[in-house]
């Protein structure tokens, strides 16, 4: 029987207090920030002790591998059925509504497959590394782990986050507007030691890099980028990659888009030109108004948005919140990230949090005292570069509505008088 | 058969010796196996866009290509590439895409012809994934492109015939990244008349969005 249960038994009203008090926990929501007015105590404690004060725990090894708690169920990654043909070649969202950190946590980093998610025998993987090479390699799992390693904390991003709302404010949701991205320490090796290993080819300018999924997903990388700070990884938040991001094998382009990242990396050919494949001609190429499009737009550029308030976690009521948010670069570090509560009339700047890494997440705040009334919440970065976040209308001005990709312009949250927040854009 | 498993193994000899002697080079590991011929041309399967440099030998027709399409592809293409439910129309759309909704296909935006090979050849179909042979991955290119209207009912594709398909859209790429192509300024009080600000689009009652609370949700195309 379970604790719980036990626990709850049989005519003891501290006991039946204490699963009422369990109920509401399980059913209400964790609400985050604080809610000032509510200040009803849980039935159960304190002052009484809850059941699970009064009984004993499940013992270590219970859970071998662990889990989130049980009333954390929702907390998962969710995607749009409406959007893609079938879930093999589509995409699912981080829920960063419910993250705290800068780290996704490897069950929520989001997914995007163009095949499906192969699960592959690492003992048959296998990475060759051959075209303009002096020595083409092939490379078994324990070949790779012993090349010296590093770490490095890195966001990805699916170029196509944001992609929906183009033409206007359509998903009234943080998660789906914006959870194409996650955020892990990566652990494996340089992609340059590799290339070095090989030996680099005079002609050779670019790299093809390809998946061992059914899609054989491939694309193009100058060889600069390869040497600057690729890197080949095998760990991901200090475990084995999951398979949904490319166990046992997976490309970390930094700052770069997301489908470059190639999973379940089995080979790097080197050549003296791109190879112009259908992920980089058909697809992640961005259309213009003049009906010309660009092709290799790979950095992501800067972006930010607030995580709190949101759709998904409203304010309470009147009174004093701390607004959270997330800012990044595909170029290099956040250095400035400005909040507006009025739609962009003025601007205050938030509080950016250690640590601030080049081509990662990172977290901001600003105390803000809401007054009930309607308020247009916005976050806008500045990077190492000067670079400022651009409004929807300064995107579509220079691209129009349907270039799909790279659209990272300023969120509005419209928080109206009943605490709801909505997804809105602003002219 | 034997004189090319023979082959085979005196190239596996070589690449041990060869290994033993790339570990003993300063500023090299010398881990990993020196990859074989064999081992090189078994995963050596791509094809570059522009030039078709990779093409292997191997031919097929258009009318050889519509036999394979309704066998392999129509079930989500459909018969001629218009797309069923959400997988992807793969022909019209011609002269589309200064359009407000733009129809962006094979004949209407791929640059290359090759292209459409190699992609057919690495991840189609999509169930059984590089299994067609050299000559249906020709055949259903050149039906493709036939019923683009982009190369005529008598064309065969092969090594030499793709790479000369000129597609329509060839040149409407630029291939180096214009951005930063905003200059936004940070400017920080009164950056806006406030009568000014007013939503132009909310999300509000779309009724589109799915739950981001309890299970998976299955919303279906309004």
């Amino acid at each position: 029987m379970p604790v719980v249960a036990k626990a709850a038994g049989l005519g003891n009203p501290l006991a039946r207090r204490a699963v009422l008090g369990l109920g509401a926990a399980l059913t209400g929501s964790l609400a985050l920030a604080a809610r000032p007015g509510n200040t009803a105590p849980a039935p159960a404690s304190p002052p009484a002790d809850a059941a699970w004060s009064q009984s004993i725990g499940a013992g270590v090894v219970d859970r071998p591998y662990g889990k989130p708690a049980d009333t954390e169920a929702g907390v998962i990654r969710r995607n749009v059925p409406w959007l893609t043909a079938g879930t093999e070649s589509s995409v699912s969202f981080s829920p960063l509504q419910d993250l705290q950190g800068i780290i996704t946590p490897n069950g929520l980093f989001f997914e995007r497959h163009h095949a499906g998610r192969p699960d592959i025998d690492p003992a048959q993987h296998r990475l060759l590394i051959h075209g303009l090479v002096e020595r083409p390699l092939v490379l078994t799992m324990k070949d790779i782990l012993r090349f010296p390693s590093v770490s490095r904390i890195h966001f990805i991003e699916c170029p196509a986050n944001g992609g929906m709302e183009w033409r206007g404010a359509q998903l009234n949701s943080l998660q789906f507007n914006h959870g194409m991205i996650s955020c892990a320490e990566w652990t494996g090796v340089r992609l340059s030691t590799l290339l070095e290993e090989v030996g680099v080819g005079k002609a050779a300018q670019w790299a093809m890099v390809e998946g061992a999924d059914g899609a054989h997903m491939n694309r193009s990388l100058p060889l600069d980028k390869c040497l600057d700070d690729c890197l080949v990884v095998y760990a991901q938040n200090g475990e084995a990659l999951r398979p949904e991001q490319g166990y046992p094998l997976r490309l970390v382009v930094p700052g770069w888009e997301g489908n470059v990242n190639i999973k379940w990396l089995r080979r790097i050919k080197l050549g003296a030109r791109p190879w112009y494949s259908r992920e980089e001609t058909s697809k992640y190429t961005d259309l213009m108004p003049d009906g010309s499009a660009r092709g290799f737009t790979w950095s992501i550029d800067a972006k930010s948005v607030i995580t709190f308030p949101c759709p998904e976690k409203p304010p309470g009521g009147p009174g004093l919140y701390e607004i959270r948010g997330l800012a990044w670069s595909g170029s290099g570090k956040v250095t400035r990230v400005d909040v507006s509560v009025d739609g962009g009339v003025n601007w205050q700047v938030a509080q950016l949090h250690e640590p601030v890494l080049s081509k990662a997440l990172s977290r901001f705040t600003l105390p803000w005292r809401w007054d009930g009334r309607p308020a247009l919440l916005q976050s806008r970065v500045i990077d190492d570069t000067g670079y400022v976040q651009p409004t929807i209308a300064q995107l579509r001005q220079q691209r129009g509505s349907n270039s799909v990709y790279h659209n990272n312009s300023i969120q509005t949250w419209q928080v109206k008088p009943d605490g709801s927040v909505f997804d809105v854009q602003l002219g | 058969m034997f004189s090319s498993a023979s082959k085979s193994l005196l190239l596996g000899l070589c690449a041990i010796v060869a290994a033993g002697a790339d570990a003993a080079e300063p500023g090299h590991f010398g881990y990993g196996e020196r990859a074989t011929p064999a081992q090189i041309a078994g995963w050596d399967i791509d094809v570059r866009g522009d030039d078709g440099a990779g093409l292997p030998p191997g031919k097929g027709s258009v009318d050889r290509g519509s036999e394979v399409f309704a066998d392999q592809c129509a079930a989500c293409h459909g018969t001629f590439g218009e797309g069923e439910g959400r997988f992807p129309k793969l022909a019209g759309g011609a002269g589309t895409l200064r359009d407000d909704r733009p129809e962006l296909t094979v004949g209407s935006y791929w640059p290359f012809a090759p292209t459409l090979w190699d992609y057919i050849d690495r991840a189609m179909p999509m169930p059984a994934p590089h299994t067609l042979s050299a000559d249906d991955v020709y055949a259903l290119t050149a039906y493709v492109l036939n019923l683009n209207d982009v190369v005529s009912n008598d064309f065969v594709a092969d090594r030499d015939s793709l790479p000369k398909v000129k597609m329509p859209n060839r040149d409407g790429f630029i291939w180096t990244d214009p951005r930063p192509d905003t200059a936004a300024k940070p400017c920080m009080s009164a950056c806006a008349n406030p009568a000014d600000v007013r939503i132009t689009s909310t999300a509000e009652g779309r009724d589109i969005t799915p739950r981001t609370t309890g299970p998976l949700d299955t919303m279906q195309p309004k």
